[in-house]
């Protein structure tokens, strides 16, 4: 009795509850350290950690959207061409047509924001599948991107467009990882807390319960991509800045990069089941693999590889678990 | 007639301790067409999954030509000489009649290539020897129903099936269809083949079958050779049984009640039409007809989910219109569908989750859900219907069909309904948890919430209903008031044996 007690205030204290739900790829994320840290000691140094972090927050802006898009049972391979598509012409604006920088910004999210509204509209108004029309998306996005630049990168040396990707808070935390802690903690909220997001799950794991429930789906839909979107254009600026300049070509990748944080962190591609805290740490597991690769000196071929089975041992990893979880629904069954 | 080619004797089966048989007997005599009759959950299906090798029974026999047999499976079945013809047909759309045929036992020339010339051949002939007319080079997409249906015999007969068995073959025929499969069975005995015929329509029974067996509840309750009974009596037989005691209802007087719902001609045209009714606070109005009637769809279409395409429904007077259940949900009504798999719950999701997602609008904060609020009714619906889960955490799914039924139910009392729909509200649940949904159903009738319950099993209609209304083919055929309730009444509305 006490010791169940002892569970319960265990598994009511939330932060443990984070750990605790995402058991797996939190192994994989102290084992990983721990070798890392053993072939080179650069590695656990606040520098490093706060370079980690940073590195990691353009592919977890994007991958908080897409998590919410494959939690409703979609997907979206357009996010990276909106962050090309956002950022090239965001920097453009400004360098090209003298807009005033907010205006810029402004119409770079509205931008990406427009694109996954029309995909979302598409899915939920026609049902076509989402990966073909966000891969229409795609091409379209990057498209424009290219002939709107002609395929050159436009440079910007604007002080305040280059802090947006460049600062610091309080001369420590940089900016990027500001916007992605409020991010997340927008998400989680959205995601766990809200009828938006409760209704997201309703959709993504039973679609005709949530609709004789009286879930408005195609609102939700609509929605969850224009989240998405608006989230890639987002990451678009933020990308520009810290390049000084805006590069039609930067998009590519980083929706399978999304995607992956998104399944890493335990988010099931039938729909239904994901959570933010998952993704975040998919995110993280991604980002220390580049990291602690380059610290130890891997080459950047060799790093995709290396990439590429830890992504698919993770995986197996996570089905296996699913299997063994029917079995024992089965035994009990019986 | 002739010899008896299969005997199951004392056939059990049960499933996590609760028997779906509780020893049934049945035989079948060369060239005779035996019906098996029985209410939805009778067992019917599981005694022919246990003789097509599907289910292996817990004890009995099972013989064949005399001879005992085991089937441990369906090739075992096939190899005893069984054929089932399902409700579902399994052929593969994309092949002509005749490569379905020979799937997985194709002809092929010397080359390894298949023959096709010598395949059609051989189809053809074997279409032609039941006196179907089917081309054998016709693409089963573009077959009927009916006529794929006829293929699937014509292939049970090619493996040499001397038992078949046809699952509700009727269900999804026209008249002209239905004459024609006669005819093939007609053919088929000629041919000394036994047929096991399931169907729930009398009027076929007393034309094609030779003698009934009817079960009720895992138990076999009796055999009678067709020319010697009735429609009334086949009834009795399988309704019968003496359950007052279960059904815990306090009637009241509807007189004076004012009318909470009423469905002026509403039709869709697909599915029913010209439907009017309306039903009371606190009254039990019943919807009985045979599964497909579209009783489900006049539902669904009342509460939103699908539109109609011409009549009225008024709420507490006032003439609505919902476009989606979200409206209906809003203005107070609430339905409990069918298939709780399928569209009650979000089985992967917690019991949480799914007693409160229809209600959310009650529970939220500015744009947060309270949790206090919700817990609030988690808990008291969990308490008023004893609910049997370890924590409102535990996945929806991992529950028995009773308490999943009873998340379902939860689920839509927690949208406070003025009118509660319950479409098969006990299907699939033991026998404790349908006592308990019972009696909730009388407290909400009592509290005045006006009730539609649609269900198949006459028992639960009769025994709670003040009116009932009967669906056949998407119409409403009769009107039944509390005294003139019996089952035979019921089945003769819903069955077509009155006009």
């Amino acid at each position: 009795m006490s010791e169940s007690k002892k569970k319960n205030v265990l598994l009511n204290n939330p932060v443990v509850n984070v750990f605790r739900s995402n058991i797996g790829i939190v192994m994989v994320l102290i084992i990983m350290c721990v070798i890392i840290s053993f072939a080179t000691d650069k590695f656990l140094t606040p520098t490093n950690i706060i370079s980690v972090l940073r590195q990691i927050s353009i592919n977890t802006y994007i991958a908080l959207g897409m998590t919410l898009v494959i939690i409703l049972g979609h997907i979206d391979l357009s996010v990276g061409a909106i962050v090309a598509m956002s950022g090239t012409l965001t920097v453009g604006f400004i360098v090209n047509q003298g807009l005033p920088i907010w205006l810029a910004i402004v119409l770079g999210i509205v931008l990406g924001a427009v694109t996954g509204l029309l995909s979302g509209f598409i899915v939920s108004q026609f049902k076509v599948p989402a990966f073909i029309i966000t891969m229409a998306m795609m091409n379209v996005a990057n498209g424009i991107a290219y002939v709107y630049s002609g395929g050159q990168s436009t440079r910007i040396t604007d002080a305040f467009f280059i802090n947006i990707g460049t600062g610091y808070l309080f001369k420590v935390i940089p900016l990027p990882v500001v916007y992605m802690i409020v991010l997340i903690a927008i998400f989680a909220f959205l995601l766990n807390k809200t009828k938006f997001g409760t209704y997201i799950y309703a959709i993504g794991g039973n679609r005709e319960a949530a609709r004789l429930s009286g879930v408005p789906i195609k609102k939700v839909e609509i929605v969850v991509f224009t989240l998405s979107g608006l989230l890639s254009a987002f990451a678009g600026l933020v990308l520009c800045s810290r390049m000084y300049s805006g590069q039609p070509s930067v998009g590519s990748g980083y929706e399978l990069d999304a995607i992956a944080a998104c399944v890493l962190g335990g988010t099931s591609m039938a729909g239904g089941k994901g959570r933010i805290s998952g993704t975040v740490f998919g995110a993280i597991v991604i980002g220390i693999i580049s990291n602690g690769l380059n610290l130890i000196g891997v080459s950047s071929y060799w790093q995709l590889i290396i990439k590429g089975l830890i992504i698919a041992c993770a995986v197996l990893l996570d089905v296996q678990k699913g299997k063994l979880g029917k079995l024992k629904k089965k035994k009990v069954e019986k | 007639m002739g010899q008896t080619v299969l005997e199951m004797i004392g056939i059990k089966k049960s499933f996590s301790g609760i028997y779906a048989l509780s020893g049934i007997d049945f035989s079948l005599e060369q060239g005779e067409v035996h019906a098996l009759l029985g209410e939805n959950g009778a067992g019917k299906s599981t005694l022919i999954k246990v003789l097509g090798g599907i289910y292996q029974p817990d004890e009995g026999t099972i013989k064949i030509q005399g001879k005992e047999v085991k089937i441990n499976g369906v090739p075992a079945a096939r190899e005893n000489g069984i054929g089932i013809i399902h409700q579902e047909i399994v052929l593969v759309p994309y092949l002509t009649v005749a490569q379905n045929l020979f799937l997985g036992r194709e002809i092929k020339t010397k080359l390894g290539t298949i023959n096709m010339a010598e395949t059609n051949r051989k189809a053809k002939e074997m279409i032609a020897s039941l006196g179907v007319k089917i081309r054998e080079d016709a693409m089963v997409e573009d077959l009927t129903i009916a006529q794929q249906q006829m293929v699937e015999i014509v292939k049970a007969v090619s493996f040499n099936a001397n038992i078949i068995v046809m699952d509700e073959p009727t269900s999804s025929l026209s008249n002209e269809e239905v004459e024609q499969l006669f005819e093939i069975i007609e053919n088929l005995k000629k041919k000394k083949v036994s047929i096991i015929y399931i169907s729930h329509r009398m009027e076929e029974l007393f034309r094609i079958s030779d003698r009934v067996t009817v079960i009720r509840d895992g138990h076999y309750v009796g055999t009678k050779k067709t020319s010697e009974t009735n429609p009334n009596e086949l009834v009795a037989m399988m309704v019968g049984r003496d359950l007052e005691s279960f059904y815990a209802r306090d009637y009241c007087d509807m007189e004076k009640a004012e009318v909470a719902l009423s469905v002026k001609n509403l039709s869709n045209d697909k599915n029913f039409q010209d439907i009017s009714f309306e039903v009371h606070r606190g009254e039990i109005l019943g919807f009985a007809g045979l599964v497909g009637a579209g009783r489900s769809e006049i539902m669904e279409t009342i509460f939103g989910a699908h539109p109609a395409t011409s009549g009225q429904v008024f709420l507490n007077g006032k003439e609505v219109h919902f476009k989606n259940p979200m409206q209906a949900i809003k203005a107070g009504i609430a339905l409990v569908p069918e298939d709780r798999k399928k569209q009650g719950l979000v089985l992967g999701n917690s019991v949480a989750f799914n007693m409160t997602l229809a209600s959310l609008h009650f529970y939220m904060n500015g744009i947060a859900i309270s949790e206090k609020k919700r817990e609030a009714v988690i808990d008291e619906y969990t308490k008023k219907l004893r609910l049997k889960a370890a924590s409102p955490e535990i996945e929806a799914g991992s529950l028995s069909g009773g308490n999943q039924q009873k998340v379902v139910l939860g689920k839509w009392l927690a949208t406070k309904p003025d009118v509660l729909i319950l479409d098969e509200p006990t299907r699939g649940v033991d026998v404790n948890a349908k006592y308990e949904i019972y009696t909730t159903i009388n407290e909400l009738a009592k509290q005045g919430i006006a009730i539609i319950m649609v269900s198949s099993e006459l028992p639960e209609i009769i025994n709670m209903c003040d009116n009932v209304c009967v669906v056949r083919a998407g119409r409403l055929v009769g009107k039944l008031t509390k005294d003139e309730l019996t089952q035979e009444e019921i089945m003769k509305y819903a069955a077509g044996g009155v006009e």
